[in-house]
């Protein structure tokens, strides 16, 4: 083999279709005949809907539809559970899903009350004011404590109670740990979080085509596989009559994953009953109301400590949001519940959380999904204790470290795939050595920090240490082929949003099959492509889907062989593989291309043999038991102006064990993202509700992003600590930059501002400026 | 009601184009669905994302808050327009490629335009002036870092520095 890809930062494939403009994402797509959608939605948060009247609206102009609740007949169910909840004894779960169009009732601000068809979008907007509903305004559900209180405003009023869910999760017995605690910290704990904001907000676009009674859709979807699949059954058509393609996605980062978002039934439905194409982009302002969120939970949460900081274990008890509807189940508020726990030994936890339905968008999770707001109450609580036990920062954490030599780790409770929530593999402590070291934590302590501060200047520290469950079930598939062209196929079922899936796959199957990276085509999010997948969340699709790429080019490199073989009349072993041909060895005159070798496999005269199949193709699957366990540690240094409180990040270093590393290159750009996103949710981003439940900054220019002024240079490092659970060694990297950044910000920010001196803990994130301030000068909330 | 048409004429990459459009008809809509110039992105239609920037004389503008009628007598460049031919990149793009500078791409052809007119006056910049350039251009997927290297790697090109 010439050329090994696998492990170096090799360029992406991808990239030049993006450079120039010719990648094709959902609104690009144009065709004949298409009509444009438009959605009116909800200005109340909760109201009950008296009358509808859309005459004056179908009387425009280029209006060729109106459709409301009462048109849909049969269509209209509320949508499919997309994942249920994990079968946790004693649990409770209301399922309550949402629905195409708001009928009778709406539930947020912003659910989609009717949908206007017309001949373009201009039009189609034009029709939505003359669209006459008659609301009668109930009262909004926006707080979570007050939701639960007897007599408050029910969401759901079959229920009768704004409890969307009730788990428990126990491992030991917390309240005997406690009693021969040395030292008990509690503390309540707030964690919001905002919106993945995606640059390319969501759309599709429907095509009927009646001849051959086929369903094309264009979605951006981050799984094409559950939608085609979800779709088809609720169009009453079979699964092959529906195909869905996510082309290029510009940005996912989890919301783009939903079964269904109203838009994704109702367009399909339009352009079939009207027997054109249909086209929906939905637009900045619909985003924040339309999309799904995070946002934010509760804890009241006590750690049990011997004097010698040992945990011996932690109660928590917690609040989430789950908005208007919980189709996506449990996961957020599991993850928290199981990413609390991180990188320490725990040897009694006691967790429970309530879900709460509220009249706001709903909640599904965003690039860490819940797992943000565990990591920030257990290292908040791990600095306090701390703190109170006259520890360093460090040093508590290393006394908790699980140890290289209990993997697999069991942490006895169950995780969102429904398995145990045990740690492949792990090596937590030369992660944060490596971290200190890359941050410069002891010449900044010794050194910097106080001559800085003689100078009158407010610089202070952080590191904090995490865990991110990734590449979890069920499974992911690829179809491997060697072309005639001697270019190599693969295609596979998730969708990808800027990954470099393209990129990464063509390293795995380059190096199998010995050809140049540049002449592996992958193909993703194309269910005409590849039948089966799951879809791309929970940093999975290098770990899943990369495996079943892998396992396929194996078997294609097989079959290559023994082609060449009967191709050479020799031994398999006699042949060498590379440079996009096979040759025997020692007589590089003797080599045949792949593609001759393809199209000999797919002779057009003689038998195939019984027992073999034409081509050089293989399709494989890989679904591994549970998910593989990444870690890390964060370190920054920042800087507070005492009279403004805006804070500069000075230095930021990550170290991180994803495994085995595909492609450095790419996992950088992944780790880079992530943090910019922990930023943002660390600094300001925070989705602002009055108490009438409407979104008060539902634009970019209130809901700020961070720039290129606010995101500073990273350094990154990484340790290696393979996963035994898969062939690769891979774990996930896509969620982990995002992660620990609110505790990281907190703790720097009270080094900072010397706040633990004056009293005043930093229990809640976002920490912006304003909040800042409060905190410290306006006395506290 | 019959929307008022305007007349216009506008060069694109090169290229002029006469149409009738609508007085409201955004500059983006007509780049992207009249002339099927699709690598212009929208992003956030009211300015803020920066994904929709074309050169207009040469000189950023977002393409979401400009009607179609005022590109009438102006020269517009959109990303198409940035390689010199199929099959090359410009050293903007290829730095881009080389560095990582993108992820999903969306924000990228907003990005290319924004910095090619900055280093058109900027050809040396510092890291802090082409991260100051690149503040009205969001991209949620890179953090900037790739951004920032590609573009001060395009800039060493463009100066004919070939060790960069």
């Amino acid at each position: 083999m010439t050329t090994r890809y696998f492990g170096e930062r090799v360029q992406r494939n991808e990239d030049e279709r993006l450079l120039t403009g010719r990648a094709l994402f959902v609104d690009d797509v144009e065709l004949p005949g298409m009509l444009h959608a438009a959605f009116l939605r909800s200005p109340h948060a909760h109201a009950r809907i008296r009358a509808i009247d859309v005459s004056a609206a179908l009387r425009r102009d280029g209006v060729v539809a109106v459709y409301t609740a009462a048109d849909l007949g049969d269509y209209w169910r509320p949508g499919p559970l997309l994942v249920p909840p994990p079968p946790i004894a004693g649990s409770v779960f209301n399922e309550r899903t949402q629905v195409p169009l708001a009928k009778g009732k709406v539930r947020h601000a912003g659910e989609p009350v009717a949908l206007v068809i017309a001949d373009s979008r201009y039009v189609a907007e034009d029709a939505l004011p003359e669209i006459v509903v008659d609301y009668e305004p109930l009262p909004a559900v926006v707080d979570l404590e007050r939701a639960l209180v007897p007599g408050a405003p029910c969401v759901h009023d079959d229920l009768g109670t704004n409890v969307a869910a009730r788990v428990r999760q126990t491992k030991g017995n917390y309240a005997e740990a406690a009693k021969r605690a040395d030292l008990v910290i509690k503390r309540r704990f707030l964690y919001d979080r905002g919106a993945s904001m995606p640059i390319e907000t969501r759309g599709v676009v429907a095509q009927w085509d009646g001849k051959a009674d086929k369903l094309t859709v264009w979605d951006t979807t981050q799984a094409p596989v559950v939608i085609r699949d979800g779709l088809a059954a609720m169009l009453g058509l079979s699964e092959r009559q529906v195909r869905v393609i996510a082309p290029f996605i510009g940005g996912g980062f989890g919301p783009k994953i939903m079964m269904f978002y109203p838009e994704e039934v109702l367009v399909p439905w339009a352009a079939i009953r009207l027997d054109r194409p249909v086209k929906w982009i939905e637009d900045r302002a619909e985003h924040f109301l339309a999309t799904t969120h995070e946002r934010g939970q509760i804890h009241d949460a006590e750690m049990a400590l011997t004097k010698d900081g040992r945990i011996l274990g932690i109660r928590d008890v917690f609040l989430h949001d789950t908005g208007a509807y919980d189709p996506y189940g449990l996961t957020v508020p599991i993850n928290s519940q199981c990413t609390l726990l991180g990188v320490y030994v725990v040897p009694h936890y006691d967790s429970t959380f309530t879900a709460v339905f509220t009249t706001k968008p709903i909640v599904t999770p965003y690039r860490g999904a819940g797992r943000q707001h565990g990591v920030f109450v257990m290292e908040r609580l791990l600095d306090l204790a701390a703190r109170a036990l006259g520890f360093d920062a460090n040093e508590i954490r290393r006394r908790n470290f699980i140890p290289p030599e209990a993997f697999p780790y069991d942490n006895e409770i169950i995780y969102q795939d429904f398995a145990p929530l045990e740690y492949d593999s792990g090596n937590y402590a030369p992660i944060l050595e490596k971290a200190l070291e890359l941050v410069g934590y002891d010449r900044f302590v010794r050194d910097e920090q106080p001559r800085l501060r003689a100078e009158g200047r407010h610089v202070g520290i952080g590191v904090v240490c995490y865990v991110e469950g990734t590449g979890i079930g069920p499974y992911e598939g690829a179809k491997v082929q060697v072309q005639a062209s001697g270019k190599v196929s693969v295609v596979t079922g998730i969708g990808t949003q800027g990954q470099g899936h393209y990129t990464a796959f063509a390293q795995i199957v380059a190096d199998q099959v010995g050809v140049d990276v540049r002449d592996v085509e992958v193909v993703t999010g194309d269910t005409d492509q590849f039948y089966w997948g799951a879809g791309t969340f929970a940093s999975r699709g290098a770990v899943v889907a990369g495996n079943a790429v892998n396992d396929a080019a194996k078997l294609v490199r097989q079959k290559i062989l023994r082609t060449a073989a009967a191709h050479f009349e020799c031994a398999e072993e006699d042949l060498v593989i590379g440079n996009g041909a096979v040759a025997v060895a020692g007589v590089p005159s003797r080599a045949v291309k792949l593609g001759v070798l393809a199209a000999e496999a797919n002779p057009t005269r003689g038998a195939v043999a019984p027992g073999t199949e034409p081509g050089l193709e293989a399709t494989s699957y890989f679904g591994p038991p549970r998910g593989a366990t990444a870690s890390g540690a964060h370190a920054m240094i920042v800087e507070v102006d005492p009279e403004t409180f805006v804070i500069a990040i000075r230095k930021y270093a990550v170290v991180h064990d994803c495994g085995t590393v595909v492609n450095p290159l790419l996992l950088d750009g992944q780790i880079h993202g992530g943090v910019a996103q922990g930023i943002g949710n660390a600094f300001y981003e925070q989705l602002v509700f009055d108490a009438d439940g409407q979104l008060l900054n539902a634009s970019l220019a209130d809901y700020l992003l961070p720039t290129a002024l606010d995101v500073p240079r990273m350094d990154l490092a990484h340790t290696v600590t393979p996963s035994p659970l898969n062939p690769l060694g891979i774990k996930g990297a896509g969620e982990a930059g995002a992660i620990p950044a609110g505790p990281l910000f907190a703790q720097a920010l009270e080094n900072a501002l010397d706040l633990p001196a004056k009293g005043i803990e930093l229990l809640e994130i976002p920490l912006s400026p304003n909040r800042l301030w409060e905190l410290v000068k306006g006395g506290g909330p | 009601m019959t929307a008022e048409l305007h007349a216009i004429t506008t060069t694109v990459n090169g290229t002029r184009h006469s149409r009738r459009v609508e007085s409201r008809l955004l500059l983006s809509d007509f780049l992207r669905h009249e002339l099927g110039l699709t690598g212009t992105r929208v992003g956030c239609e009211h300015g803020v994302c920066g994904a929709c920037t074309i050169l207009y004389d040469g000189e950023p503008v977002r393409s979401c808050l400009m009607f179609a009628a005022q590109a009438h007598g102006h020269e517009l460049t959109t990303v198409e327009g940035l390689a010199p031919e199929r099959g090359r990149l410009h050293p903007l793009q290829e730095a881009f490629r080389t560095a990582h500078g993108l992820q999903c791409g969306y924000c990228t052809p907003g990005i290319l335009l924004t910095m090619k007119a900055f280093l058109a006056e900027t050809p040396s910049p510092s890291e802090g002036e082409v991260r100051e350039a690149l503040s009205g251009n969001l991209c949620r997927c890179t953090g900037y870092q790739h951004i920032v290297n590609a573009v001060l790697l395009a800039a060493a090109r463009l100066r004919g520095e070939s060790s960069a």
